[in-house]
């Protein structure tokens, strides 16, 4: 059975109807999914300062726990989603990027913040990573400075959509239900002016703006 | 059938199978359908995104058991002395003796740190 298929075994509304006559209709892509969206596991670490927000967002006023997503992992191997909650240095980004790969899949990524997104305030400066996700994928960016929470609230529920919409088959099923998916993302290292690689071809298609200044004039 | 325990019995066996089950299909799915993706910076042991240094087999200097005598001396003979003290007139001639061995024992250690001049914080 092909995604298309699995996705068309229960028409919308077909299963109002049958909803209404107290038949209940799923597939296990729905439940999988379901099951899914609602345990997702944030990593407990900050960067900076939008990760005051993103413990305020975790606290009684805002309650991240309502989505099922409460339980801050200290560890890498039992989280599911990374938040980049601030700015990310050159001397941070190798450890970032090395948490990323240690997490299990299926994994994701909120880029939460200007600083995060493109090096926000600091995207002249030349020890900022302009963007997260010139290493590793990302999967809801919020703008701010920093954030409210309900901003993060508002990309963990885009997030969890992301997830529902997932087909279990097909080319677009998630990362972890496909043997072909890569699983490493290349760690960069310190290099002398840089970090060495600048960017990950494989998730970040532009071209690094350090190919287009001359050596010495490396900003990007 | 008659053991009054028996209910008791069945209902551990529901909560174990209650929590395993679970388990055990999150354990089979897995199997069943995602591929396993291992490589060298996800099996890597220390999990704080910094890469592990040298070796673990690391060697603490000797010379810290001097630290853990004055300790015993100062803090573990004051746990015990405040018991001795609120229980004192209640005491028996032979617990006041086990206790001046115990308090001689810490003493003579603490006349033995002075005189080897580990006292002075340098």
């Amino acid at each position: 059975m092909n995604a298309e298929t699995e996705r068309m075994a229960v028409e919308p509304d077909l299963k109002i109807e049958l909803g209404k006559q107290g038949v209940f209709v799923t597939t296990v892509s729905e439940i999988y999914n379901w099951g899914r969206k609602n345990s997702v596991w944030p990593m407990q670490f900050g960067l900076a300062c939008c990760a005051i927000e993103m413990i305020a967002t975790t606290m009684a006023r805002y309650d991240l726990a309502r989505f099922g997503a409460e339980v801050f992992r200290p560890s890498p191997r039992q989280a599911d989603l990374m938040i980049i909650s601030g700015t990310i240095t050159k001397k941070m980004a190798p450890q970032v990027v090395r948490l990323y790969n240690q997490m299990a899949e299926p994994r994701y990524v909120i880029a939460m913040g200007a600083c995060a997104i493109s090096g926000g305030p600091f995207k002249q400066g030349y020890n900022v990573l302009k963007g997260i996700d010139r290493y590793i994928p990302v999967d809801v960016h919020i703008p701010g400075c920093p954030p409210r929470p309900e901003a993060l609230i508002h990309a963990f529920m885009t997030l969890q959509a992301k997830i529902d919409a997932q087909p279990l088959t097909g080319a677009d099923r998630p990362r972890h239900l496909d043997a072909e998916a890569q699983g490493l993302f290349p760690v960069p290292e310190q290099g002398a002016h840089d970090l060495v690689p600048p960017v990950n071809r494989l998730v970040w298609p532009l071209p690094a703006p350090a190919a287009a200044l001359k050596p010495g004039e490396n900003c990007g | 059938m008659s053991n009054p325990y028996f209910p008791l019995a069945i209902l551990f066996l529901a909560a174990m199978g209650f929590g395993l089950a679970p388990l055990g299909l999150a354990w089979g799915w897995a199997r069943l359908f995602s591929p396993a993706k291992p490589n060298a910076v996800k099996n890597a042991i220390y999990e704080c995104g910094l890469e592990s240094r040298g070796d673990a087999w690391v060697q603490f200097r000797s010379a810290y058991y001097l630290y853990a005598i004055i300790f015993l001396i100062f803090d573990v003979e004051a746990v015990f002395l405040l018991p001795f003290a609120v229980a004192f007139t209640g005491l028996g001639a032979g617990a006041c003796v086990a206790m001046l061995v115990f308090v001689l024992l810490l003493a003579e250690g603490l006349a033995w740190a002075w005189a080897k001049g580990i006292l002075t914080w340098a």
